[in-house]
């Protein structure tokens, strides 16, 4: 408890190294890339890997949440299939009697459903009193036999009508920033307010430091941990919504394996996984870091196509082991 | 909301079904043909559910005598026990499999046999192939092999071209195998080769890498249609236009349609289709309903699906 404290009256005002790790390990990836090809620094790749890492940073924001008040969610990835097939199902829907508003409204819809899916998770957790590790095994397992069986195995795709209007949710810019970039950094910035400057993020924080101790000075841990699984549900479905005009379809193999993306990416950022300190903009960077390892892999004629995932792995242990250090 | 309320009827439909298959048992000469498959986890495996659910119910319309039993598998394993439920509870005149992996299902098919069932094998191979009294399968060599003769002929034997594979499994390695082969004896040269899983995303990030590492490309090949519809979605966002074609594989409805249509980046496919469980239950019923003996291998071509020929490979109903 005295740690937390002390380190939200410290923070704004001593620059801490460890605190920057994951920037300076961002910043390292990106002078390598930048070294090794020539084709890494222009503006479009740029563009494209920072619109690409969008959906694992704003669930990842989530994540932290999660995290950070001590407990894990495994169930992301399908939860994104699941949210986004009953999106493009909804959408498809109201499209002949509401024309692109159907847009609107399906996204409206989407983001009820992904704030259901987090209080369903959370709820199994606190009230069902079950591991979230296992809660979640379970819930992941839901959720994508349901986007396969809503999908028959195969794919959900949006409407032809709504392709167009829908598509620069995606592919358009504001001010040359693309869109996907402009809702994370409005996630991040919401979720970094709500968890620095909030009382409910300092109770998160205290929950995932002590859940014992939190309780006996009165915060409801079992409130907190819902909350939070909530606020994840939430990113989900707004990722999903800048998901779908991506490639304008849901299939079952949608966000497979992002789970474990979304966590590294939090654990790279300099979130603790057993919780009570969360770095919301370590993050994105963490998220970013990832992207950009996997696009290097692809621009680099180094590494065989076998030993990618390999490399990505030695790349992101290295990274940690540099954090534990600079501490 | 229409496809839930399509399967809701379609439960109800299988139940009556069952109930009056169960009510014709009694007669006399009932034959059983059980077929085990993997379940629908992605487009090619939800295409083979389709057609085998399509299957039973037009031969147990037609010939009355037989009754097919459709079981989907999540995992080897499960296909395993699968097969110990199915010949535990009664006698099956034959076993139409799928196999998820030969070694695992080798075991247990000779045991399922051992009981004097017929044995028709689809796509993967058994280990031990005096098992099975049926073989029924794709060529992946010439998915690979023929959609290369075709871009190479195209391209005037020359070019630069990028290629996506899958998942490191044999069929990828095989379709990888027959393109690159007849790539050799041409001027074509390969670019990049690098695994996207057969999945939409990472193909579309893939794609947008290559685009960016290379300044000129005039083809891609990505050994299946569902990588393909995420490599088109990064060409077309990248503006690019000198890519003269972007070919996939399998025969997804999606690119049927596309080939129907004469797009002029993607005019044909080569099919590698779920729709051989179809073949192989359809002969293995040949022999109970009128007689008609089946024994051998059968290898399914992979002929080039062009606009003319479309309409044989287009199953609009299917999810795949």
């Amino acid at each position: 408890m005295t740690s937390v404290t002390t380190e939200i009256a410290d923070a704004p005002r001593r620059i801490r190294w460890a605190d920057m790790g994951p920037f300076i390990a961002l910043a390292l990836v990106v002078l390598i890339g930048t070294l090794i090809n020539t084709n890494f620094a222009t503006g479009t790749n740029i563009a494209n890997v920072v619109t690409r890492s969008a959906f694992i940073a704003i669930i990842a924001v989530g994540a932290t949440f999660v995290i950070s008040s001590g407990c894990l969610d495994l169930s992301v990835g399908s939860m994104m299939a699941f949210v986004t097939g009953v999106m493009i199902l909804t959408m498809n829907r109201l499209e002949p009697t509401m024309g692109s508003n159907a847009i609107l409204v399906g996204a409206g819809f989407g983001l009820i459903v992904g704030a259901l899916c987090g209080l369903l998770n959370g709820l199994i957790v606190t009230v069902g009193k079950i591991e979230p590790f296992i809660a979640t095994l379970g819930t992941m397992g839901i959720f994508r036999a349901l986007i396969t069986w809503m999908s028959d195995g195969g794919s959900i795709p949006i409407e032809r009508a709504l392709r167009d209007p829908y598509r620069p949710v995606y592919f358009g810019n504001v001010l040359g920033i693309p869109l996907p970039v402009v809702v994370t950094l409005a996630v991040v910035v919401v979720g970094a307010f709500i968890l620095y400057r909030t009382k409910y993020g300092r109770r998160c924080m205290a929950a995932g430091s002590n859940a014992d101790v939190a309780r006996f000075s009165g915060v409801s841990v079992a409130k907190v941990r819902t909350t939070a699984f909530v606020i994840q549900g939430l990113c989900v479905a707004i990722a999903a919504i800048c998901y779908i005009p991506r490639l304008g379809a849901a299939t079952p193999t949608t966000g497979q394996l992002w789970e474990l993306q979304v966590i590294t990416a939090v654990v790279i950022g300099g979130t603790l996984l057993r919780g009570g300190k969360g770095r919301i903009w370590g993050t994105v960077a963490g998220a970013l870091i990832l992207e950009v390892i996997a696009n290097l892999m692809v621009l680099s004629n180094m590494v065989s196509e076998y030993l990618v995932a390999a490399v990505q792995g030695v790349i992101i242990i290295l990274a940690m082991l540099a954090h534990r250090f600079i501490k | 909301m229409t496809r839930t309320a399509r399967r809701a009827l379609g439960l109800v439909s299988a139940a009556s079904l069952m109930a009056l298959t169960a009510g014709g048992a009694m007669a006399q000469d009932k034959r059983t043909i059980a077929v085990s498959i993997p379940a629908a986890t992605h487009g090619w495996t939800g295409g083979v559910v389709y057609h085998a659910e399509q299957a039973e119910k037009e031969i147990e319309a037609a010939f009355p005598n037989i009754d097919v039993i459709v079981k989907t598998s999540p995992s080897a394993t499960a296909q395993v026990s699968a097969l110990e439920d199915l010949s535990a509870g009664q006698t099956l005149d034959a076993l139409v499999i799928l196999p998820f992996t030969s070694e695992e299902l080798t075991g247990p098919v000779e045991q399922v046999k051992s009981n004097g069932t017929y044995i028709a094998v689809v796509d993967r191979g058994l280990t031990d192939p005096t098992i099975q009294d049926l073989y029924v399968a794709g060529d992946n060599i010439a998915v690979g092999a023929n959609t290369a003769k075709w871009m190479a002929e195209k391209l005037g034997g020359e070019g630069k071209i990028v290629v996506l594979r899958g998942i490191p499994t044999v069929i990828d390695d095989e379709r990888i195998q027959g393109f690159t082969d007849v790539m050799k004896d041409t001027n074509i040269e390969i670019l990049d080769i690098q695994y996207a899983n057969w999945n939409q995303d990472e193909a579309f990030s893939l794609m947008q890498d290559y685009l960016a590492k290379y300044p000129h490309i005039d083809a891609v090949w990505a050994n299946d249609d569902d990588m393909l519809l995420g490599v088109l979605e990064a060409v077309k966002q990248s503006g690019r236009t000198e890519i003269k074609y972007a070919l996939g594989g399998n025969g997804m409805k999606d690119v049927i349609e596309m080939v129907k249509a004469n797009d002029p980046v993607t005019p044909i496919s080569t099919p590698y289709p779920p729709s051989m469980i179809k073949s192989a239950i359809y002969m293995t019923a040949a022999q109970f309903a009128g007689q008609a003996p089946m024994r051998g291998n059968f290898k399914l071509d992979a002929p080039l699906i062009t606009p003319e020929n479309a309409d044989q490979f287009y199953f609009p109903d299917s999810p795949f």
